[in-house]
């Protein structure tokens, strides 16, 4: 799968999709191969703030449960209601379906991530 | 792929979810080649077996098998176990693989007081293919030498399968109806390839470690290093079904008696979370806000799809629809306690 050029990613294998001083955030293709099938998404609650790289959540297939890190820090102003009833989403569309939405404290934060030909050659390092 | 018991094993194949639910309702195979076998034979076989196994071999027609515990001194695991009585004097056991050494160890121990008997452990010598689900048997019987609507649920017959000589058993470890075959090592991958092949219209799936353990597990089938060990008898699992009481001594019996008659502190309960949360092994069960227990197992199950799990707790809690909590990640979560089997099949 090819990894979207307008996200933004990091070494946790989150992505963000950045539009003004909003940005959506999710797992990588990558990730969800590693998971498997996932089966549970927990999400914080609206409104929570989240430092860059603290875990807001937890994401769990039949096989394995890994924590949700933030890439960077804001408030959460938006979890995606749809992943509780189809969690499943998160394999079938991985750069689509976002967890959550979160305000920025830095709109310029995501500079210090990834850009998708750089994460491409994080996983097939 | 994953390291397993000197093993390398695949988790998965195409998806656990896939997997799990092509057995539950077509036909999936399991390379199970890791399983242990240790063959007893000798003219005091029987009474080798007797001693080591908490069942009562003697109810086992040759061509029959059933499931035990080779027990301590204390009534707890040193591994469950097949039994297979493969001739009036010879008797095969299957074994987890992480256990075989340790288990042909410790039943040489046992046994070398006995004279006219000996055990070998034959595990290279054989591979272990399973086929399970309804459709099993439409795959598995074009290829076979032998009707296997003649081998009965827990029974084994001898014929050629792919044409390779094998061993024909109706066990499994998924909950589903199905064979296990035993072949030399050196066609199973001919046997693998011909049940590919015939379960294609069946759409028969290649399964791996993690279908099998979700398959079990809704089953309530135990897991060795999970559910049981030398740390848990036989009757806090939930096994005294496996227990030959009326066939004489054998290793741990008077520690199972007096458990017994004095009633267990602690059993082996299943669960379904009520709050939405998976629990998962290591989890603590608490009660009122009270550590209580351990999850041995649990997970999001693809056929229920309910997280599950089983767990120790104790005998206040093992009433059915008891309601208990477990501390998933340092958050409480509810749950409940069902009887088992999660899945039996209808």
């Amino acid at each position: 799968m090819a990894y979207p050029a307008d996200l933004k990613y990091t070494k946790d294998h989150e992505w963000m999709r950045v539009s003004g001083n909003e940005a959506e955030v999710g797992i990588t293709d990558y990730a969800q191969e590693q998971l498997g099938d996932v089966v549970f998404v927990e999400l914080p609650d609206v409104g929570r703030r989240v430092n860059a790289g603290e875990s807001f959540g937890s994401i769990e297939s039949v096989k394995a449960v890994s924590e949700l890190f933030a890439p960077v820090s804001g408030e959460i102003i938006e979890v995606n209601p749809y992943l509780k009833d189809h969690p499943e989403a998160v394999n079938s569309k991985p750069h689509e379906t976002w967890m959550v939405k979160l305000r920025l404290s830095d709109s310029n934060a995501s500079g210090s991530l990834l850009d998708s030909a750089a994460y491409e050659r994080l996983i097939s390092a | 792929m994953v390291p397993y018991a000197g093993w390398d094993m695949p988790v998965e194949y195409s998806g656990i979810t896939n997997e799990h639910l092509a057995v539950r309702t077509r036909a999936g195979v399991f390379d199970v080649s890791h399983m242990g076998e240790i063959e007893i034979a000798g003219k005091n076989a029987l009474a080798a077996v007797q001693l080591i196994s908490s069942n009562d071999a003697s109810l086992l027609q040759t061509g029959q098998a059933q499931y035990a515990a080779l027990t301590t001194p204390d009534g707890t695991f040193v591994d469950d176990m097949l039994v297979y009585r493969m001739a009036p004097s010879h008797f095969m056991l299957v074994v987890n693989a992480a256990n075989t050494a340790k288990d042909f160890a410790w039943i040489s121990e046992q046994i070398k007081t006995i004279g006219d008997v000996a055990a070998i452990d034959s595990s290279s010598r054989y591979a272990l293919i399973a086929v399970q689900g309804p459709a099993a048997r439409e795959i598995l019987q074009p290829l076979a030498t032998i009707d296997l609507s003649d081998i009965g649920y827990y029974h084994f017959g001898h014929g050629e399968v792919a044409a390779a000589r094998a061993t024909i058993s109706r066990t499994g470890y998924t909950g589903e109806d199905g064979y296990e075959i035993f072949v030399p090592p050196n066609v199973a991958d001919r046997l693998w390839q011909a049940i590919l092949d015939s379960g294609r219209s069946a759409d028969v799936l290649p399964c791996g470690l993690g279908a099998r353990d979700t398959l079990r597990l809704e089953a309530a089938m135990r897991l060795y290093g999970n559910d049981i060990d030398e740390t848990t008898t036989v009757l806090e699992a939930g096994l005294g079904w496996t227990i030959g009481w009326n066939k004489g001594d054998f290793i741990g019996r008077s520690r199972l008696l007096e458990q017994k008659e004095r009633g267990s502190a602690r059993k082996l309960v299943g669960f379904e979370m009520i709050d939405r949360a998976i629990a998962r092994q290591g989890y603590p069960v608490l009660s009122g806000g009270h550590p209580v227990g351990t999850v041995t197992s649990g997970t999001q199950t693809p056929f229920l799809k309910k997280a599950i799990g089983m767990a120790y707790v104790p005998s206040a809690l093992h009433a059915a629809d008891t309601e208990i909590e477990i501390d998933v990640r340092g958050r409480v979560a509810k749950a409940r306690v069902v009887k088992l089997p999660f899945y039996s099949r209808s």
